[in-house]
């Protein structure tokens, strides 16, 4: 297949979509589709649902008091983190698949280990290691004298949203750079051929390429957030997600609190759209492999510059936690390690890849019939399935649980017609937590998926057909090769979230199910930091295999 | 691949529910604890080396587990529901989760201000809520109540935690209780002005934040004091008794109560009697650096150490009753 310009097609939208090619019956693929949908937004309808009961008086008080300050928070947050998330992410993708600098190979992969550390994490340490009574300023009083006025406020704007930066980057990395690798140089240098300097080659010809990848990038991380409480708590910096737990815990008002939570849906709703209207029609479908991608060689004050950038960010968002984590958790180790560890261990590697198997495949499911006909029922479904990625996870877990619980009682009430006794049987049980991750993490696994999809245009299934290939040869020999990286990408991402996800966890697991992230949570919320620390470095060990797995695999082309 | 996967899983789920029903033989209770594993487990193993009674439990945030107790209604498994603060259990029975008791064990080693009115809950341990200062920079003659702390001259110099906490929403709902909402709004106001900074996550920062000179004084549970100086004993802290002339210090329990549906309710009952037994108390308390709830068990000396003081003669209920009314208080007075 020969390369040009001309690969990325801007064609009309292919509103017919991919069965046209395909010789299936659309409405099997259609109807498990919307069983998966279903399943998946029948949280989100029980918390929509409280919308029922009215909660004025609460509404009342937080307009009143907090609710604009909350608000002028979440909206710093959101700017602050897109923008961050934004420069860092696509600046160091597009170096490393770009350029070549001393050090660019361990980079390359390097750069994505920070996505194993939990934000919490590396809030705690952050805060612990930077405020005023942290090691660094107290060794600043000792050895320069007096309280340093110049150093900045760790709890503030900027340090919530350094540290977030840092936590979510990986994201919008991660895709990006597997976006700008697999344009090749090819596109750019034909921009080039047309007298683009490299760096308006690089916003007009790589960025809008990349778009799609850089948006689902930047979407996770502001989905990300957006359900944050953990990292922010920690700041006791107040959001909108503080809202939802101040009705909740300290009004005890759950119903205002999911009502909380579904505006914060219907936000990321309108977000996620308006993102998609100003994409446009436009088709991404990028046609033939890598290619030959020779990176430029930088030199000089560039080279030492690039090196230094991607240090210190591997530095702060990964290398300083890291090492702070294990002083800690050597220090707590004869007091915290016993032999429960293994099942800690156990448990969380079981659920976290039943819970990723799972999730892909129903991702896999939801876009494929998405692209065999995309009409509005399809597209709907598939749109409402990826929002609980934005939910503060114990309103989600509620919502699940709630769930769960009604099934539960229609089933006890069938069993009770044939007079057994029955309990709870999904409730507290494996098939809970599990759906609540497939519930929760959909939009992760979702986006690699369909962006495997969207390089599955039209023209190439054509191109199959007229080589006589049928339905099932198409599905076996142009699908799956070409989704396998997709779907790779999707499971061990899941599988990474799974491991972090503490909140459903922690409501939905059945008796003796604790796992590393539980863990974290039962010392945390103590206080017990340093303790946590021993939990915590494990989960960031544990999170490093599929780390490296998913960056091995993106393409690490010398 | 995905296939065998899938249909394992659904092989193991299913073999985990059937196991768990054919397990339904044995005695065993089952808990819902928002007391954290690592203090409670010591109690339940105790328990279980003692009478073979197999206890399962989960843990989690008191509001989570309430919600799951209200959706299960009457088929949830749970036994019994231990929670940490009075204002959770309130809102348990509050919320018609908790069976009344009448137990004459109970009665006898549960004072009465630490127990539901109707019997529904029962405190196990008792924790204070007190005044923490730099002994560098504070001399506790200067000290005298919480009010006080909104005082002019600690303008700068106070730390405080979050009021999202439930501790400080008890304390707050404890002045409502005995000044009214007026004046309690003031009192906190004060507070407020005197921060030196945003309030902190939890007490251990703020007794660190006094410790590096960001603040002097600050308000605490005793027992994260506890935990801290023995990890640091170096640092410059100490508690200082606040209200001793007049309420005295606040304290709130870690408590208890049997769930309305219990499968298993004369052994929760049993077991319920069992934590508040001297032979428990010393170890539900001691885990923790806790008072113990029975006045028969003496505190351990660590926590004896501290002194002996006049403690606030409420029925801790009041801090559930009140707690949202706190909320709403401190919202409007500032206190993040």
């Amino acid at each position: 297949m020969t390369q040009t310009a001309g690969q990325v097609a801007h064609s009309a939208r292919a509103s017919v979509g991919i069965s046209t090619w395909l010789n299936v019956n659309v409405w099997h693929w259609r109807l498990a589709t919307l069983a998966i949908a279903a399943t998946v937004a029948a949280p989100i309808v029980v918390v929509c649902a409280a919308w029922l009961t009215p909660s004025g008086e609460i509404w009342r008080h937080l307009a009143d008091t907090i609710l604009l300050e909350l608000i002028r928070n979440t909206v710093v947050l959101i700017v602050g983190v897109g923008a961050g998330v934004l420069v860092l992410g696509v600046g160091l993708a597009w170096l490393t698949a770009m350029y070549d600098f001393p050090g660019r190979r361990l980079f390359d992969w390097a750069l994505m280990l920070p996505l194993a550390i939990p934000a919490y994490v590396l809030a705690f340490v952050f805060v612990g290691l930077l405020d005023v009574s942290g090691p660094v300023q107290t060794w600043l009083r000792h050895n320069v004298g007096a309280q340093p006025n110049w150093f900045p406020p760790v709890r503030s704007h900027g340090g919530v949203v350094t540290v977030l930066v840092l936590a979510f980057y990986p994201y919008v990395y991660l895709l990006a750079r597997a976006a700008f690798l697999s344009q090749g140089h090819a596109m750019l240098e034909t921009g080039r051929v047309f007298g683009l300097r490299p760096w308006s080659a690089f916003l007009r010809v790589a960025i809008p390429v990349a778009r799609p990848a850089i948006a689902a990038g930047v979407a996770l991380a502001l989905m990300e957030t957006l359900a944050d409480f953990g990292a922010v708590s920690v700041f006791n910096y107040d959001t909108f997600t503080t809202a939802i737990y101040k009705a909740w815990f300290g009004l005890f008002n759950l119903d205002a609190a999911a009502q909380l939570a579904s505006l914060l849906l219907l936000f990321v709703a309108l977000a996620l759209y308006g993102e998609r209207r100003m994409r446009g029609n436009a088709r991404y479908d990028v046609r033939g492999g890598p290619g030959r991608t020779k990176r430029y060689r930088l030199r000089g004050g560039r080279a030492a510059g690039a090196t230094a950038l991607a240090a210190s960010v591997l530095l702060f968002a990964f290398v300083i936690p890291v090492a702070q984590l294990t002083l800690w958790a050597w220090s707590a180790m004869a007091q915290e390690l016993d032999l429960r560890y293994l099942r800690f261990f156990a448990n969380t590697v079981f659920l976290g890849s039943v819970a990723a198997l799972i999730t892909t495949f129903g991702a896999l499911l939801l876009a494929y019939t998405y692209r065999l006909r995309p009409d509005r029922l399809t597209r709907a479904g598939v749109r409402f399935a990826t929002l609980g990625y934005a939910l503060p996870g114990s309103v989600l877990a509620v919502g699940i649980m709630l769930s769960f619980v009604w099934l539960d009682q229609r089933i006890a009430g069938v069993l009770a017609h044939w007079g057994l006794q029955a309990g709870l049987l999904l409730t507290g049980s494996l098939i809970a937590v599990i759906l609540a991750y497939m519930v929760r993490f959909m939009a992760v696994a979702h986006g690699p998926v369909d962006s495997g999809f969207e390089r599955i245009g039209p023209s190439l299934l054509q191109a199959a057909r007229s080589l006589g290939c049928g339905t099932w040869e198409i599905l076996w020999r142009v699908f799956i090769p070409i989704l396998r990286t997709g779907a790779l990408s999707a499971i061990l991402l899941v599988f990474v979230e799974v491991m972090k996800e503490m909140p459903a966890t922690l409501l939905l697991r059945p008796f003796g199910w604790d796992t590393l992230a539980t863990r974290i949570f039962e010392l945390t919320s103590e206080g017990e930091w340093e303790r946590a620390a021993l939990p915590a470095i494990n989960l960031v060990l544990l999170g490093l295999i599929p780390v490296v797995m998913l960056v091995r695999r993106s393409g690490t082309q010398p | 691949m995905i296939k065998t996967s899938v249909f394992a899983v659904i092989c193991l789920t299913l073999g985990a529910t059937f196991s768990a029903a054919a397990a339904a033989g044995e005695p065993e209770l089952v808990v819902y604890s928002a007391r954290k594993e690592h203090l409670i487990k010591p109690l339940f193993d105790a328990y279980s080396a003692k009478n073979g009674i197999q206890i399962k439990f989960i843990t989690d945030k008191a509001g989570p587990l309430q919600v799951r107790l209200i959706a299960e209604g009457a088929r949830t498994p749970a036994d019994l529901l231990i929670t940490v603060d009075a204002g959770n259990l309130w809102r348990a029975a509050d919320a018609g989760l908790l069976a009344a008791i009448d137990s004459p064990v109970l009665q006898a080693n549960v004072p009465g201000r630490f127990r539901d009115p109707e019997n529904r809950w029962f405190g196990l341990a008792v924790r204070a809520r007190t005044i923490v200062y730099s002994t560098d920079r504070v001399k506790p003659e200067e000290l005298s109540t919480y009010e006080a702390l909104g005082d002019l001259q600690w303008k700068g110099r106070l730390c405080l935690r979050t009021s999202k906490k439930v501790y400080n929403q008890s304390l707050v709902a404890m002045m409502i209780a005995r000044l009214g909402e007026e004046q309690t709004a003031k009192f906190v106001r004060a507070w407020v002005d005197n921060l030196a900074t945003t309030p902190f996550s939890n007490d251990t920062r703020v007794m660190k934040a006094i410790g590096a000179g960001q603040c002097d004084v600050g308000i605490v549970n005793t027992y994260y004091y506890g935990r801290l100086m023995k990890k640091d004993p170096s640092l410059p802290l100490a508690l200082f008794w606040p209200n001793q002339t007049g309420s005295g210090v606040h304290v709130n329990i870690s408590g208890a109560g049997v769930t309305k549906h219990a499968k298993h309710p004369q052994a929760a009952v049993k077991f319920l009697e069992w934590l508040s037994s001297e032979e428990a108390q010393r170890l539900f308390a001691d885990a923790n650096m806790e008072y113990p709830v029975n006045p028969r068990v003496k505190p351990d000396p660590r926590v004896a150490a501290w002194g002996e003081f006049k403690q606030d003669p409420i029925n801790v209920s009041q801090a559930g009753r009140l707690q949202a009314k706190a909320v709403m208080l401190m919202d409007r007075a500032g206190y993040k």
